[in-house]
């Protein structure tokens, strides 16, 4: 949820400001005329896909853009997310207990990244890194990096994603520094073909979407439940009345949330099962790690890496139940090489927290009765 | 002439600096649109905005040189795209300094009728070109390797089609592979022939592979030279009908370097041909020598002794017929887990063999399937007119119960008419 601080308040006037001057002067782009359900060239600048208020350096969502948060987010190198929803004029998502909603031709899916300059101190503002755009064409959905400027006055298209040097205050107060990598327009299939090499969003499904957020379109903040919301403004189709009937994935690091193995099977799905499921990407390994898999085998139980290289770490199996240390699985979830780290592309980090649930999921786990094979 | 010669040079300048050149269709038949990529700084940025833009029939060119990458090269879903260079070892792509986050392979592909030719990947963190869930894949005149050597950090896989059907690979050389160098996975219809894979792990894999003729291929100082495998939990479940001919297979006696963990961890250096759990398998008119293990193996999945648990895998090797091979040498170092366990074994139940035999098999069947205690003629193991062999049936069964094997060095027991397989063939491919 976009926290606008002071900082943000000025930067967000200055914006309006500086846009405003642009398209006084008749060089500004125009804002309006791009219709995403069309074969339309996408704009160059994120402005005219009108998701924000001014500029979007407040990250303030227009009049009818919905923002939404989910239970468990991916790990992008500690990066704070923004996420917003802007669908077609009428247009309703459709409600499914499964996949991502359905959305309607002409949706745009925005998600900014951004990193606070001190992560203790939210007041102190933050820079933005890239916005990633979905856009529902007729025939598919597109994925388009937008990568900000330094000045925070703009962010262009990329096809070709960036690296940009990165610096903040780290929760425990020491400085980090890294170049941060904006993938390019393939580097987003590759996550987004979740299904049988068909673009599709990630996060909006009702699983992750079903929790409370704090809205700030009326003149007070009020909390409600993002299901209930989208289906009370007109968003939503189909969705139950009562959320509690439709699934909700664990909040990683909420023990009030879900049991350990909940959480744990929460963090994979949203890390790794957008590759790691049968129609995924990675369906090549046989390994699925949507939550719902059920056998053990699928989800790494006493399964032997497949084409893993030196990922394999000198391991066996990808878990070995009560065994962190023998497990392929933590291996690569906590180490940043190339070849080694999962997911491959997307982070250059080691989420540490995350890290420190799996070994702990990886460690409680026991050992099947039905394997065969050798012992 | 002093002010001719400084405008050449910025004409140069500007063409160097610009570096991405299209020369739309040359005035002959061929109408393709080549973009044409230079070495230099913005090399990345040029070749990857190529790929992304690409339009069916493009060809993107890399010229002559040494190009510096510190991404991958990905190209989706845009068919029948070329990337090519200007000879296998003059035109360059190197990926030493690759970043973490962006991937590990050198070029990644995942289109129909792509053809990539005539250039050489080097020192990439992961795998050298793959390319998955493709149809008409073509990898020709590729090189493939890590300029430091052999070496388990090295890449896993040279050469890398997976889940495609319609593979050609041909006249590639991959050295230096801490897996496979050309490696088919999980794919249908192959045709690799031509190729020299030497310093690998595993010169070819042929793995979970439905359709694959290997022929005329070089496979030599590899700790194995030519794998054929089904292995379980995946997505394609069984590998069969694949064609194995005019092969060379000789001295593969490289160390093993890959990382244990990995299927190949377990190939014993000195390995000339293994077809493990793989069916309808027909390995005939080959080269097969100075293999100091084995020159060819036979074996169900249970010699890795690894766990699995997938009901439609099946670890059994059948229907598999060595005929009218030249077998001879090697068997005189056996490395591994065959040196450690198998020699002795050996030695203690089969004085008579002097060196390990040229043909080893684990004499594990399934029970299941058996008539009379027979194998049906279908699933028969086949060893014949292979010269003066020397042949070990092992009884590893038993062993791995822990009781006692009963070898037998019995060829006579493999006798019958070995299975033709039928050729694959691939539209437009002679």
């Amino acid at each position: 949820m976009p926290r606008r601080t002071q900082a943000a308040r000025e930067a967000w006037l200055l914006g309006l400001l500086f846009f405003s001057l642009l398209a006084a002067a008749g060089c500004g782009r125009s804002t309006s005329g791009f219709d995403p359900a069309s074969d339309a060239e996408p704009p160059e600048s994120l402005t005219a896909l009108g998701i924000f208020v001014g500029d979007g350096r407040s990250q303030q969502p227009a009049p009818g853009v919905i923002p939404y948060d989910i239970n468990t987010p991916l790990f992008s190198d500690y990066a704070t997310k923004y996420r917003f929803v802007k669908l077609p004029a009428g247009g309703k998502a459709q409600y499914n207990a499964d996949r991502a909603l359905d959305f309607p031709v002409g949706t745009i899916i925005a998600k900014t990244f951004a990193y606070p300059h001190d992560m203790r101190d939210p007041t102190q503002g933050e820079r933005l890194m890239e916005t990633r755009i979905l856009l529902h064409r007729a025939d598919g959905w597109v994925g388009l990096p937008y990568v900000w400027n330094d000045e925070q006055t703009e962010a262009r298209l990329e096809v070709v994603g960036a690296v940009k040097p990165v610096k903040w205050i780290h929760t425990d107060g020491n400085e980090r520094a890294i170049d941060y990598l904006i993938p390019n327009a393939n580097q987003c299939k590759g996550c987004h073909k979740a299904e049988r090499d068909t673009m599709l969003p990630i996060g909006p499904k009702a699983r992750h979407m079903n929790r409370d957020l704090v809205y700030h379109d009326r003149d007070q903040p009020y909390t409600e439940n993002q299901l209930t919301h989208w289906t009370r403004i007109g968003a939503l189709e189909g969705a139950p009345a009562d959320p509690a009937a439709a699934p909700r994935m664990a909040v990683w690091n909420d023990p009030s949330s879900g049991s350990l193995n909940d959480r744990a099977r929460a963090w994979l799905e949203i890390n790794c099962a957008h590759c790691h499921n049968p129609g995924g990407n990675a369906r090549n390994s046989g390994l699925n790690l949507m939550a719902s898999t059920e056998r053990p085998f699928e989800f790494g139980v006493f399964k032997p890496p497949v084409a893993a290289g030196r990922g394999s770490g000198g391991l066996r199996y990808d878990i070995v139940p009560g065994k962190p240390d023998e497990s392929v699985l933590v291996f690569r979830i906590g180490s940043d090489h190339p070849e080694v780290m999962m997911p491959e592309i997307g982070r250059r980090l080691v989420h540490q927290e995350g890290l420190a649930l799996i070994r702990e999921w990886v460690a409680s786990l026991e050992a099947p009765a039905a394997t065969s094979g050798a012992q | 002439m002093r002010r001719l010669a400084t405008s050449l040079l910025a004409v140069l300048a500007v063409a160097g600096f610009v570096g991405c050149m299209q020369e739309k269709g040359a005035a002959t038949a061929s109408r393709e649109n080549v973009i044409v990529i230079q070495p230099g700084e913005n090399a990345q940025k040029e070749a990857q905005e190529a790929l992304i833009k690409a339009k069916e029939g493009d060809v993107i060119e890399f010229a002559e040189g040494d190009f510096a990458f510190t991404q991958t090269l990905s190209l989706e879903d845009v068919n029948g795209v070329s990337i090519r260079g200007k000879g296998q070892d003059k035109t360059r792509l190197n990926f030493k300094d690759q970043q973490p986050g962006a991937g590990a392979e050198g070029i990644l592909v995942k289109a129909d009728n792509f053809t990539i030719s005539d250039l050489t990947v080097q020192d990439t963190k992961g795998d050298g070109v793959k390319v998955q869930g493709g149809k008409g894949i073509t990898f020709r005149n590729v090189k493939v390797e890590w300029t430091r050597g052999p070496h388990p950090d090295n890449g896993a896989y040279g050469v890398y089609p997976v889940l495609c059907e319609d593979i050609l690979i041909e006249g590639c050389h991959i050295t230096d592979c801490s897996d496979a160098g050309v490696y088919v996975g999980q794919s249908k219809n192959a045709i690799v022939r031509r190729n020299r894979a030497e310093k690998n792990v595993a010169g070819i894999e042929i793995e979970n592979t439905i359709g694959a003729d290997v022929y005329e291929n070089i496979a030599t100082n590899n700790a194995g030279g030519l794998l054929i495998f089904s292995l379980p939990g995946l997505e394609q479940k069984i590998g069969k009908q694949c064609r194995a001919f005019k092969n060379q297979v000789y001295a593969n006696n490289h160390e093993n370097f890959a990382k244990p963990g990995n299927i190949v961890a377990t190939v014993p250096p000195g390995t000339g041909v293994i077809i493990m759990a793989n069916d309808d398998v027909e390995l005939f008119d080959n080269d097969i020598y100075d293999n100091a293990t084995a020159n060819v193996s036979i074996s169900s999945y249970y010699v890795t002794q690894n766990k699995f648990d997938d009901p439609k895998y099946d670890p059994y090797p059948e229907g598999i017929s060595v005929h009218n091979n030249r077998i001879k040498g090697g068997g005189d170092k056996p490395g591994g887990a065959f040196g450690e366990l198998v020699a002795p074994l050996l030695q203690a139940k089969a004085p008579e063999l002097k060196e390990f035999p040229d043909i080893v098999y684990d004499g594990i069947v399934d029970e299941a399937k058996l008539k009379d205690g027979k194998a049906p003629e279908e699933l028969k193991i086949i060893l014949v007119d292979n010269g003066e062999v020397t042949f070990a049936n092992l009884d590893l069964g038993r062993l791995l119960k822990g009781e006692e094997p009963e070898v037998s060095t019995d060829l006579a027991a493999f006798a019958g008419e070995p299975v033709r397989l039928p050729a694959v063939k691939i539209a437009g491919v002679e």
